[in-house]
């Protein structure tokens, strides 16, 4: 198989401009993938600043309440900066010290991979660009305040959706511009070989450290695996702590928007088997772009379709490689979840466990929430919280309608209506 | 005649050829059909036909609102190979497609290297396609004889650009600076270096692309590069002026 691939997807399907810096990427990663002393430096970089090894929580209430499998909830929001996009973010930051670039540029949908960025940028000293969709950055507007805070440079992008495909193409042509000082710090297991490989072998840290303490907690393996999926890369985080245990069911939940005959969704490998023989569903089929061979929702002609998620971060027309690959071999089953399923999962998540996961993550808690009562009471689960769900206080109060923060914002308003910004 | 023939001979009569480019549909077939026979008429000698993509990464804010617009006014690809054997019936010049894999990858790269044969398009320049990823695509344009340009960059090193000739036909389009579609482009010392770097990788015709805009720019390619290609340029210059702009426009340019 060519370097890159995995099974019919991936590739490298990038502009001559940028070869060279691939293949300079390329050989800076594999050098570093292979020094034992990149790793430790990476594991100990998120000891001191990142609250790693994340807790893995028993969710005894909720246990109780479906009276099925244990749920067991990865906290990937305990991160520092609250998502798991940390770590991918840090470990490229060492990456970007050893080639000796000074600035670094991102995308980011839901501006968890921003504010990670902006924070790491800070941190190395590094100069920030942050490009994302001018639909989510006013969706996502505490993010956009924060990385602007830690010393960022936000642009908004006006061009195509406004959502986190643009923004992707906008972070290339500024890496066009400027590759000899800078480094693409891409957010997740997409785009051109290396950066699949690179982010999943980061994020695996996520499975490793989940696999020791579930054995350690429940004594056994997990009979399910739960994890959202927008790009995909804290899915193959987790998953990868257990690939090789064929007993190990993956679970991957993809953003069911207003629902697969809707139109507006965002779920690329879920809609397909349920929606086979149904016209007019705007299906994911094999496509190229973004520098990568993936399934794509995209139309007849190959143009990609606008998408819709109530979680920004899961609103993209692309999905893994390494995730197209283990669905087609059936390693990993992929689900959708809803805008209203979510809020409802997120409801219940808040009420009975004093939690509060990412409408991302959330996700991931609406299909383990389906069928943790079909399991046995000895087995367990592990959902995958990616994520928590601070920085959707916008969405979440519109969402729940709730009257006192309409009032609250309503009243905010009016008195920096009055006064002026000085 | 094979493509690069026909460029030698027409290379023969002048110091330097034009390459225009333009996108199919944008803003509609209709002044695309206006635009391109003002630009034979004014000389030009080769046109590239951007078939629009809703990603083009490797396009500036002009080309990419045009994409974009094209796509949004419901331009489909099955328009545009109507539209191109309209333009290869009319016009003598050799017309060449301009656009991103995912097209060719959806159509059958197969099916659609046919179709682009059959409307009588002679190449192809697809930017997000190396030829390490390209083995269908290039087998397909040698078994219908079309030309697969292949793209040299300023940061290509000298066993890169013999690679990537190794590949091509018709001719290298040389991107004259790091950087996307439409930005200004300067010709310095370190430009005739990349130029002479190239000319030493290939026996092909060279044309010089990004950034190209007016009639100084196309001097200093005299004597360089056997095509100077304008591609934004016309673009921003019938949205402001109207395509009855571009005869002038084109024939002050050399
Ligand atoms: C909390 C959270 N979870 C999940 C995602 C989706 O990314 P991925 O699918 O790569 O894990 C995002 C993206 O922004 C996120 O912020």
């Amino acid at each position: 198989m060519k370097p890159g691939y995995y099974g019919n997807w991936g590739g490298a399907f990038v502009p001559e401009i940028l070869h060279e810096t691939f293949r300079q990427l390329n050989a800076f990663f594999t050098e570093a993938q292979a020094d034992p002393a990149f790793w430790r430096q990476y594991v100990d970089l998120m000891g001191s600043y990142s609250c790693r090894p994340t807790p893995l929580t028993l969710a005894e209430n909720l246990t109780r309440r479906f009276g099925g499998a244990s749920i067991y909830i990865k906290r990937e929001d305990l991160n520092h900066t609250g998502a798991h996009k940390a770590n991918n973010v840090m470990g490229q930051g060492l990456l970007v010290q050893r080639m000796g670039k000074r600035r670094v540029i991102a995308e980011t949908g839901a501006g968890q991979h921003g504010v990670a960025t902006a924070t790491m940028a800070a941190k190395f000293g590094f100069e920030c660009t942050i490009y994302m969709g001018e639909e989510d950055v006013q969706r996502q507007r505490p993010n956009v305040f924060w990385m602007e805070k830690l010393g960022a440079t936000v642009v908004p992008v006006t061009s195509g959706s406004r959502t986190l495909k643009d923004a992707i193409n906008e972070a290339f042509r500024d890496w066009v511009a400027n590759m000899d000082s800078t480094h693409y710090v891409m957010g997740t297991v997409c785009g051109p070989h290396p950066f699949p490989a690179m982010v999943a072998w980061f994020q695996k840290i996520i499975g490793e450290e989940a696999k020791e303490q579930i054995l350690a907690a429940h004594g056994r393996l997990p009979a399910r695996v739960y994890a959202c999926v927008g790009g995909g890369s804290n899915a193959m985080g987790i998953f990868q702590g257990f690939l090789a245990d064929e007993e190990v069911e993956l679970v991957g939940v993809e953003a069911g928007g207003e629902g697969l005959t809707s139109g507006r969704h965002a779920s690329r490998l879920a809609a397909i088997p349920t929606t086979a023989d149904t016209d007019g569903i705007p299906d994911a089929t094999p496509g190229v772009a973004q520098g990568y061979k993936t399934m794509f929702l995209q139309d007849d002609d190959g143009q990609m379709k606008d998408t819709h998620s109530v979680a920004a971060g899961l609103d993209y027309i692309g999905v893994s490689p390494m995730l197209a690959d283990l669905w087609e071999r059936g390693r990993v089953r992929m689900t959708a979840a809803t805008d209203t399923e979510v809020m409802e999962a997120l409801q219940l998540a808040m009420a009975s466990e004093g939690i509060i996961p990412a409408l991302e993550s959330a996700h991931a808690f609406v299909q383990a929430f389906k069928e943790a009562g079909e399991l046995s009471p000895e087995s367990a689960i592990i959902i995958n919280q990616s994520g928590r769900g601070d920085k959707d206080i916008f969405t979440i109060a519109h969402a729940f309608k709730d009257p006192s923060w309409r009032e609250f914002i309503r009243a905010k308003g009016e008195e920096y209506g009055k006064e002026p910004v000085s | 005649m094979s493509l690069t023939q026909q460029i030698r001979q027409a290379k023969a009569d002048r110091e330097i050829l034009l390459m225009t480019h333009l996108v199919l549909g944008y803003p509609s077939f209709a002044v695309n059909r206006e635009v391109i026979a003002r630009m034979v008429a004014a000389g030009v000698e080769i046109i590239e036909l951007q078939i629009p993509f809703s990603e083009p990464v490797a396009d500036g804010p002009v080309i990419l609102r045009a994409n974009q617009e094209a796509i949004d006014r419901g331009v489909r690809v099955r328009q545009c190979l109507e539209f191109a054997a309209e333009m290869t019936a009319e016009h003598q010049i050799p017309f060449l497609f301009m656009t991103y894999y995912n097209i060719l990858f959806k159509y059958g790269v197969e099916d659609f290297l046919a179709q682009a044969r059959k409307v009588g398009v002679r190449g192809l320049i697809i930017p997000d396609l190396p030829p390490e990823e390209g083995e269908e695509y290039l087998a397909a344009c040698r078994k219908h004889e079309l030309a697969p340009i292949q793209i040299f960059a300023p940061t290509s090193s000298d066993e890169r650009m013999a690679k990537l000739a190794g590949h091509g036909d018709g001719f290298i389009y040389c991107v004259a600076r790091r950087g996307v579609t439409g930005a200004q482009t300067s010709f310095d010392r370190e430009f005739d270096d990349y130029i002479a770097r190239c000319r030493r990788a290939t026996d092909l015709p060279l044309a010089v692309g990004f950034g190209i805009s007016n009639r100084a720019d196309v001097e200093m390619l005299k004597g360089k590069a056997e095509i100077a290609v304008i591609g934004s340029a016309t673009i921003r210059l019938v949205e402001e002026h109207g395509p009855a702009a571009v005869t002038e426009f084109m024939e002050g340019l050399r």
